[in-house]
């Protein structure tokens, strides 16, 4: 039994940023307290714990999600990805690189959730316009308010490279 | 790879840990004895806790304790040993002191267990009985009670003596207006909660990464509280996830997750929820009356300016909201007045352009009613009555490049395509409006420290115990070091957010760029004058009986500015003193002696466009552009960022914002992101920043004025300015909601 979780643990298997883990885990732990306080994934963030921020955006099974929203049992057998594994190695994702150049960040709190659901946001395929972008962002609160430079970032990013 | 420089837009140096989630708060670090506390806060406004039964709570397994009033340990009992360095005058909380409850929310006990999610449990089944007393959350029944603010916190100072007589000025006036405008309490809300992780050390000592503004704020308060030597507590905070005036205070997580700590010898971690966020500081709630008298063709004869803020019964929150109404244009007769009022609420705590946003909200709405009275541009109003000099202060200005914000802001804006009249503009169902404000904020100077070492590799590592909570912190010291010893940018390492390392100003009121920026020159200079007493020490050295104005250091190579005599490496140099590295520590303090000699202020203009849908009352803001005179921009890539998040927060405080109170139960009613509405990506439109040029030698060595603020300042008044403009409707209580225009 771990501490302080009562006797009712689930088994369950998640595929964490590549990774195959099998764990036991309380009914009550979301999938975010997960990834924070049990894996040392910390790069998802807490900001509300209601849905209403979008700071604990991660993809599961490559979809959006507020991971804070979900708990972890509800997830068995899913392929989670957090912003720690948006990078091959040493080589940025491209929003990531966008973000930098663009400064579309401030304090860095909301960054991770915005560039996971930026990710997300393109594979959805639905923004063809900055006001989608806009649109389809707006789950995902900026208080730093970088929102100008984000929305430039992900244009940039989905725009194929003319030198690639 | 080429010099860093000042004035060049570099990506930030923090950047790619920022964008792999590798930065970490106050709330992400973690030790192997962590437990976690969760803070259970009062049901009343006021009144006492009769009973307090943790008994249930207790019994869960794995829950450890639960800390209230009766079993807390008796710490400092002096007001000043709680008082923070930025602290009001007056009693500062003291969480779990007794059982006196002075607001709703107010933390009354901590549950620590084994998790988060137990704790969390475990503090739904504290049972408290109250016995509760009458309360007072309405600004208006305590008005008339408005008092002047005790003495006792930073930065504040009393209105000037009234000029003239504005009063006898007002009614003589060929053209007045007169109105009363006001906003609510506004929560700073950061994305990160306020967060505490204290971990105990094997000899017993803490290291405590706090979300804070000013590590050493916090290390003194708990040394302070808690009766601790300076050695025994460190406090390590190298990001904070959005402050805006926040974290300039040490919130009680601090207190409660120390206590707890100690109590139990184990590492804690404590983090607000969003809705606790609710139950530390706000920008307060504030009604102001304004009247203006003006000749016919628009001169200014009187200008009153009154406000109230609210602020708790224990301490006196107070700010500059009616200073800068006598500072930016020229009358003959003005009176300002400001007082504080005590209601049933926590203590409000700077907010982002603490006092300027609240005051120039209610001044640039009154210019702009007093054009429209005049049926005068309210841009060529604003020229006319134009400051030349501080007249409060009769002193000059250090640098004052408004009129320059004004013309390019208007250029960029298309300003001269304006209709004069109100509702003259329209597209379809849309009234358009197009209004203007102006904005000012002070630029300030702080002693602060920095240290550096240079090493024989050309390595350079800075550091000053400064803040990162997001304007580039770590981007703008490395360039400005960078470029004083000729180092790419890659070859420099600022640090920051630590306790042990040379003290630094507390992050706010903009004036890191200018406190610490000096701090990281003069270390800088230093190095430079250490390292061109070395190079004259070489043999046939070029630099003989040379100062530093002769010489310059490029490209990793110290060489004369007149290019006479070849460029000598640094390591060269430092391999010749058979020295391995060189450090240097060095305090910049401002010159008092001459800055006090000048008003520095920085200053704004900021022209908006809004849509108006007629049937639905619907505002949208379409366009926003804000032009600085913010003296020398170190980066223009973060700069416009400052500006752009400003702006969004004017947006936000002008629209949507409103910390709403249920005035029965005396209580903030919509804590939470859903309820109390920040603007999203979808509320935000282009927003065009104008740097105008701007130089000033009296601000600072830097000649820097700091940008956190002035971004925000007068966006309201510009935006309530325009719905004017496009519905003829002047709302003067925000946020401008649909409903107050149907």
């Amino acid at each position: 039994m771990l501490p302080g979780m009562g006797d009712d643990t689930c088994a369950i298997t998640l595929k964490v940023n590549g990774s195959t883990l099998r764990l036991q885990v309380a009914p009550w732990t979301t999938l975010l307290d997960l990834l924070r306080e049990r894996l040392g994934l910390t790069g998802s963030k807490k900001g509300c714990d209601h849905g209403q921020c979008g700071a604990c955006t991660v993809l599961v099974d490559g979809v959006r999600i507020n991971s804070c929203l979900s708990l972890a049992v509800m997830r068995d057998g899913a392929s989670v990805t957090t912003i720690e594994g948006l990078a091959e190695g040493d080589a940025l994702h491209p929003l990531q690189q966008s973000f930098i150049e663009h400064d579309a960040f401030q304090c860095g709190y909301c960054t991770p959730g915005q560039l996971c659901s930026a990710v997300g946001l393109i594979a959805e395929g639905h923004a063809h316009s900055e006001d989608d972008i806009r649109e389809l962002m707006s789950g995902n609160l900026c208080r730093c308010g970088a929102y100008p430079n984000i929305v430039a970032a992900i244009g940039q990013a989905m725009r194929p490279r003319r030198d690639a | 790879m080429t010099t860093g420089k000042t004035g060049a837009p570099h990506d930030r140096v923090d950047g790619r840990a920022k964008v792999t989630g590798q930065a970490r708060y106050a709330g992400e670090f973690t030790a192997p004895d962590l437990v976690h506390g969760f803070v259970v806060t009062s049901a009343i406004a006021r009144g006492k806790i009769v009973r307090i039964d943790a008994a249930e709570a207790l019994a869960l397994p794995g829950v450890l304790q639960v800390y209230t009033h009766e079993n807390a340990p008796r710490l400092a009992w002096r007001d000043r040993s709680w008082r923070d360095m930025v602290a009001p005058g007056g009693s500062p909380l003291r969480p779990l002191h007794d059982a006196e409850v002075q607001f709703s929310g107010q933390p009354i006990a901590l549950v620590v267990a084994e998790s988060f999610e137990l704790a969390r449990e475990a503090a739904g089944l504290v049972k408290v009985d109250y016995e509760a007393a009458p309360h007072e959350t309405r600004l208006a029944e305590v008005e008339a009670e408005a008092h002047e603010p005790a003495r006792g916190k930073k930065g504040y100072t009393p209105p000037p003596k009234p000029r003239g007589r504005a009063d006898e000025a007002l009614a003589a006036a060929p053209v007045r207006v007169e109105a009363t405008y006001e906003h609510p309490p506004l929560h700073h809300n950061p994305m990160e909660p306020h967060a505490t992780t204290v971990i105990v050390e094997a000899d017993g000592s803490l290291t405590i990464h706090d979300k804070t503004q000013g590590v050493t704020n916090s290390r003194d308060y708990v040394c302070k509280v808690f009766g601790l030597a300076s050695d025994q507590v460190r406090v390590v905070t190298p990001f904070v996830g959005g402050g805006f005036g926040s974290g300039l205070r040490p919130q009680y997580q601090l207190f409660l997750a120390v206590l707890a700590a100690r109590e139990l010898r184990r590492s804690v971690r404590v983090v607000l929820s969003r809705q606790q966020m609710f139950t530390i500081g706000y920008r307060p709630w504030t009604r102001q009356r304004v009247a203006l008298g003006a000749e016919r063709d628009g001169r200014l004869r009187a200008l009153i300016h009154e406000a109230v803020g609210n602020t708790s019964r224990f301490e006196d929150y107070c700010e500059n909201v009616v200073p800068w109404s006598g500072v930016l244009y020229e009358c003959p007769n003005t009176r300002l007045e400001y007082g504080v009022a005590a209601l049933d609420l926590y203590t409000p705590i700077d907010a982002r352009a603490p006092g300027a946003v609240t005051g120039l909200w209610a001044l640039e709405s009154a210019i702009d009613e007093l054009a429209d009275a005049l049926d005068i541009d309210p841009l060529a109003l604003r020229l006319k009555n134009y400051a030349e000099e501080d007249q409060d202060h009769r002193r000059p200005f250090s640098s004052k490049a408004l009129r320059d914000c004004y013309r390019e802001g208007a250029a960029r804006f298309g300003w001269h395509r304006r209709s004069l009249a109100a509702r003259s503009m329209r597209e379809g169902a849309l009234q358009i409006g197009w209004a203007m404000a102006t904005g000012i904020w002070e630029a300030q100077q702080a002693p602060s420290q920095a240290k550096a070492l240079l090493t024989a590799d050309c390595r350079l590592h800075v550091a000053s115990a400064s803040g990162e909570i997001g304007p580039g912190t770590y981007t703008i010291m490395s360039q400005i070091a960078a470029e004083q010893l000729g180092l790419p940018l890659a070859a420099v390492r600022f640090e920051l957010g630590d306790t042990a390392l040379p003290p630094a100003m507390i992050q706010g009121g903009s004036a890191t760029a200018s406190s610490v920026g000096s701090a990281v020159l003069a270390v800088c200079r230093a190095l430079q004058h250490s390292l061109l007493k070395l190079a004259q020490t070489m043999p046939d050295s070029p630099f003989g009986g040379r100062a530093l104005e002769d010489v310059e250091f490029v490209d990793r190579s110290l060489r004369l500015c007149s290019g006479v005599a070849p460029a000598v490496p640094i390591a060269a140099i430092m391999r010749h003193a058979g020295l391995g590295s060189i450090a240097e520590q060095t305090t910049a303090i401002p010159d008092l002696a001459r800055q006090s000699r000048y008003t520095s202020n920085a200053h704004s203009a900021v022209f908006v466009e809004v849509a108006v849908d007629e049937a639905l009352g619907t505002v949208t803001v379409r366009r926003v552009v804000s032009a600085v005179a913010g003296g020398r921009i170190l980066n223009p890539k973060t700069a416009r960022s400052q500006i752009l998040g400003g702006v969004v927060w004017g947006i936000g405080m002008a629209l949507e914002e409103h910390s709403m109170l249920d005035h029965g139960l005396g209580r903030f009613v919509n804590h939470n992101l859903g309820e109390y509405h920040v603007p999203v990506h979808a509320d935000v439109p282009a927003i065009d920043v104008v740097f105008v040029e701007e130089r000033d030698d009296v601000v600072n060595p830097l000649g820097v004025k700091g940008l956190g603020e002035i971004g925000i300042v007068g966006v309201a008044a510009a935006i309530a300015n325009a719905v004017f403009h496009a519905t003829g409707r002047r709302i003067r209580e925000l946020p401008i909601t649909l409903d107050k225009l149907l």
